[in-house]
């Protein structure tokens, strides 16, 4: 061979997608290599090296691999491109580009087609920021170009270390991807060349900031049960774990078109096809409150779902949150929703299985938790070189067998994140949307309610739950008129605060004024001593209070048919 | 010439292994015993060493029995000429017929690029109530029912393919009891449906890695008619068996059981032939039910479990009828809203009552007092058990739709369901 970096190998074996390969010189743990086919070149990464034999992954069907076949090592780790164009993208768990696939090939996912991850014919208006001479750390902004609402930092590559210093620096124009923006001296004297993209391997963090910080301003999410009882931080962690039918992925869809960041990084991993297809048709056509512009606009999609190849699967969880981190150096806060962890670690157990690694719990890998747990790790909220702040903050679905929150992946996610939605059955059985059960449930972030309020409230939730469980046996006739009460106050802020209709337009959404104001008005509901002839006259009077409280709901905050139905309520309240 | 191969170095359970060179992963074998010839599908290569699954089992096979590898893949054809034709797991006639080998295509191919699928949009009518009304079944959607031995599903299954507006029907039976295949049979052909239809059916006699083709044979041929502009419906009994066939394979080729001895890709299994469904831009599209049982009634076992996560809803038969609660079609927003102006309203509202009236009867068993309020729900939840539950209530959704004004009229005040007004208007069954 001509090229001495390509190193080659030959195909030993084949168990499902696990190829192994005998190589010649050398190999690099969790280098890409490509099993060459008769028409097709298979994307595969090392993740085993034994004696002369390697093992690989393969993310690609690897029916028709012979013994004997070659295969090419890259030396690369696997990588993604960083840069402008990535905002509106859905991509599959290696960065391929879903919509082009489908322009070139057609219907089916050809196997060994890959594409460009970033468009290298766009151009893109660059504004430099530093001129020669000026010394940079990497991260550090080297100029900006426009894309969609932001302004998208071109940045002195990740993997420089030391400062470095500008030799020369494009002058404003407009430029592609491919295009040399700037040269730099790294510390050792050496020349580098910077265009507008960068690759950066997935599975390593981007470093390139001062510090991490301790998350502690909430992330509003506009789900009342979430911002109030069990609140998300910026940079925080949270896991929403739920049996089938339980609406985890009504509940990120919402919170992916309402939570208050600037940018939503969806990972489709291993679920429903028809899930993202939704978002595809509906995220054009919704307008993004904050921006006037489309929700596409401020989201990246990654799209692995069941059927595709499972080793892609595994890396799309690192692909999706590689680009989180990449928009974060600009100073940009960054929500991940990763739908579903529980599929990305069954990935893993099936790669282990295949290596016939000794299993630990329900065949689980044994490094199952410190996967889980590094994954999350590198959500946070942390201190750019340029002073600014930007965060990456992580909410992964689960979905445990059975709806058992004691089997692994709940368990090991559980002790790395910062707030826990558990989803009940029960809840989701009675149509209660969202069906995060309070009580259960637990979150280590302050909400922006104050926190004696929320503790109260939970209290009474408690209460009336256990009235409920005592009246199950007793019966109504053998409860008492100020238990019965507690039960229906609890019944009531349940209904009508924790629970909102997702299909109603303003109700589906509750910026925070609104909940804070909401939310004292149903402490003075709590509070209120009620006296009621009898259990009965006291349930109607709750069922007409609910009603008025959930039309309420649905109109526009502080407009005049707002103010009218509090007047209702109020009157309703005095009588 | 093909080489062929006569030294089998070891047999266990269905697999068989020999050493052989330039074989590629999942090719076609047949292997000449002397019971006759079987196929078999390259399952594992370790250099020299090949582990094939016999089709049709080990049993009989000898150490020097002669193993011939095809070159090709398993493949299926897909020309017109399967209709009205019945064919085995490995795709070889059950009926007669001659063997088809023209327009031979692989099974178990790629899966579609989502940035090419579509919102499905399209109800398919059942004539059910209980899911026309309360769970539609929307075209290309993917739905499993959950069932326990004993109960009618196979029935139900035959019913909703009868009755279902499609262009054609592929049925795969696995594991089947002989009677229920000649029950399909027979009915689709006393319907005259069994023109528009293609079997494949592995009975319970089977060898069970026959078993294992049966869901790829039928999808495979699916999406090439659906590709040429049919609406498909595929019927899949018992997907249990299949997985339990997987299971099989697995723990012989002594691979880490993950739950209960299942394997740990069965969801991934599952997944890739469920996903099949889908609904072809300016094409045809494939509809997929298909029956899990549920051992000992749990719905936490993996086969239910795994299934559940992957499927867009589930029906749950129970006590022989469709369960309304837990029953779930999570596509029926996309078409409910577009039949009739009543359609949300009777679906949400008459289930709620439902529920009071389960509530009711609970109360009822540990001897509460029943109010006038109590009464009027017993006498809805019989009827509505009867009139509408009954498996064997076959109406237009229309007409199931008035029925259900009908009961409620005949039951309660106007007041009393508590229905946008404007509904009741229009609606309410003038006496």
């Amino acid at each position: 061979m001509a090229d001495k970096n390509l190193r080659i190998g030959k195909v030993l074996g084949v168990n499902g997608n696990m190829v192994a390969v005998e190589f010649q010189d050398k190999v690099i743990q969790n280098e890409v290599a490509y099993v060459v086919l008769k028409e097709e070149r298979l994307k595969a990464e090392v993740i085993r090296v034994k004696g002369k034999r390697a093992d690989l992954q393969v993310f690609e069907d690897t029916i028709g691999i012979k013994v004997g076949d070659s295969v090419e090592f890259s030396s690369e780790l696997l990588s993604v491109q960083l840069g402008p164009g990535l905002l509106g993208q859905v991509y599959d768990g290696l960065q391929n580009p879903l919509p082009q696939l489908a322009e070139k090939y057609g219907f089916f996912l050809k196997r060994g087609a890959y594409l460009d991850a970033l468009n290298d014919q766009e151009k893109w208006e660059f504004t430099p920021k530093v001129k020669p001479g000026d010394k940079l750390r990497a991260g550090q902004a080297l100029g900006s170009v426009p894309e969609k609402i932001f302004e998208h930092k071109i940045m002195v590559p990740f993997s420089l270390s030391g400062e470095c210093e500008v030799i020369s620096i494009k002058e404003k124009g407009v430029y592609t991807i491919k295009e040399e923006v700037a040269l730099l001296k790294d510390a050792s004297g050496k020349n580098i060349s910077v265009k507008m993209v960068q690759t950066w391997p997935v599975k390593e963090p981007i470093k390139a900031y001062i510090q991490k910080i301790k998350p502690k301003d909430p992330l509003i999410t506009k789900i009342r049960i979430i911002d109030t009882v069990v609140p998300v931080a910026i940079g925080g962690t949270f896991c929403t774990p739920g049996p089938f039918g339980a609406g985890k992925t009504v509940l990120q869809h919402l919170i992916s078109r309402h939570a208050e960041v600037d940018i939503v990084v969806i990972a489709a991993c291993g679920e429903r096809a028809g899930e993202v297809v939704e978002i595809l048709e509906e995220f054009p056509k919704l307008v993004d409150p904050r921006t006037n512009k489309s929700l596409i606009e401020r989201t990246i999609i990654i799209c692995n779902t069941s059927s595709m190849p499972v080793a892609a699967r595994e890396s799309s969880v690192y692909t999706a949150v590689t680009l989180a981190e990449y928009y974060r150096q600009m100073g940009l806060n960054v929500l991940l929703l990763a739908d579903s962890t529980s599929r990305w670690a069954q990935a893993m157990r099936e790669m282990s299985g295949r290596l016939e690694e000794i299993p630990g719990e329900e065949a689980f890998p044994a490094y199952l938790e410190s996967r889980i747990a590094s994954f999350y790790e590198r959500a946070g909220l942390v201190k750019l070189r340029d002073g600014h702040l930007g965060s990456v903050t992580i909410g992964g679905a689960v979905s445990p067998a059975g709806g058992n929150f004691e089997e692994p992946v709940t368990q090991a996610t559980l002790k790395v994140v910062g707030a826990f939605h558990g989803l009940s059955r029960d809840r989701a059985n009675a149509r209660k949307y969202p069906a995060i059960d309070p009580l259960e449930s637990w979150s280590k972030y302050p909400s922006f309610i104050e926190s004696e309020k929320v503790v109260d409230a939970v209290e009474r939730l408690k209460k009336s739950k256990s009235v409920e469980q005592m009246m199950k046996v007793v019966g109504e006739e053998g409860t008492s008129l100020g238990d019965f009460i507690d039960y229906l106050k609890g019944e009531f802020f349940d209904a009508v605060y924790l629970q909102q209709n997702a299909f109603d337009k303003v109700d589906e959404a509750t910026i925070s004024d609104r909940q804070k104001y909401l939310f004292d008005f149903i402490i003075e509901i709590m509070d209120k001593d009620f006296s009621f002839e009898s259990k009965d006259k006291a349930r109607r009077f709750f069922q007409e209070l609910r009603q008025i409280f959930i039309n309420w709901n649905s109109f526009a905050y502080q407009g005049p048919e707002f103010k009218k139905e509090e007047e209702r309520l109020r009157q309703k309240l005095l009588n | 010439m093909q080489k062929v191969y006569s030294q089998i170095i070891q047999i266990a359970g269905d697999v068989i292994t020999v050493e052989a060179e330039g074989v590629f992963y999942r090719e076609l074998a047949q292997v000449d015993t002397q019971e006759g010839v079987s196929l078999a599908q390259v399952i594992r290569l370790d250099g020299k060493r090949v582990s094939l699954q016999v089709l049709a089992g080990s049993r009989g096979i000898a150490t020097d029995d002669k193993v011939r590898f095809l070159k090709q893949p398993v493949m299926v054809s897909s020309s017109e000429h399967l209709l009205g034709r019945i064919f085995t797991g490995s795709g070889s006639p059950r009926d007669h017929g001659p063997a088809l080998t023209n327009d031979m295509i692989a099974i178990g191919g790629p899966s579609v690029n989502p940035a090419k699928r579509i919102v499905p949009k399209n109800m398919i009518r059942t004539g059910i109530p209980m899911i026309d009304i309360f769970n539609s079944l929307v075209e290309s959607q993917k739905l499993p029912i959950f069932s326990i031995a004993g109960e009618p599903y196979n029935p139900l299954l035959a019913r909703i393919a009868m009755q279902a507006e499609v262009d054609m029907i592929i049925l795969g039976g696995m594991g089947l009891k002989y009677d229920d295949y000649l029950f399909f049979r027979d009915t689709l052909e006393a319907h005259g449906a069994l023109s528009k239809s293609i079997l494949f059916i592995h009975t319970a006699s089977d060898p069970t890695v026959e078993c294992l083709l049966v869901p790829d044979m039928c999808l495979a041929v699916a999406e090439q008619f659906a590709l040429k502009g049919k609406k498909v419906l595929v019927l899949l009994s018992d997907m249990t068996n299949f997985c339990d066939a997987l299971k099989e394979i697995a723990i012989t080729m002594e691979q880490i059981p993950s739950n209960r001895g299942y394997p740990g890709d069965l969801y991934s299994q599952l997944a890739s032939r469920y996903e099949k469904a889908v609904d072809f831009q300016g094409a045809g599209s494939i509809t997929v039910l298909a029956v899990t049982t549920m051992p000992g009634d749990d719905v936490t076992h993996p086969v239910p479990d795994n299934t559940g996560y992957i499927t867009e809803g589930q029906f749950y038969l129970r006590g022989g009828h469709i369960e309304p609660f837990g029953s779930l079609s999570r596509l029926k927003q996309q078409v409910n809203g577009r039949t009739r102006s009543d359609h949300r309203a009777i679906m949400d509202r008459m289930i709620q009552l439902f529920a009071d009236y389960r509530e009711t009867l609970e109360k009822q068993s540990m001897g509460f007092q029943m109010s006038a309020w109590d009464q009027k729900l017993l006498q809805y939840g019989k009827r509505f058990e009867k009139e509408l539950m009954d498996l064997s209530v076959n109406i237009p959704l229309e007409e199931a739709l008035d029925l259900g004004w009908k009961i409620l009229s005949s039951i309660f005040e106007p007041t009393e369901v508590g229905m946008k007004e404007s509904l009741i208007k229009e609606y309410w069954p003038k006496k």
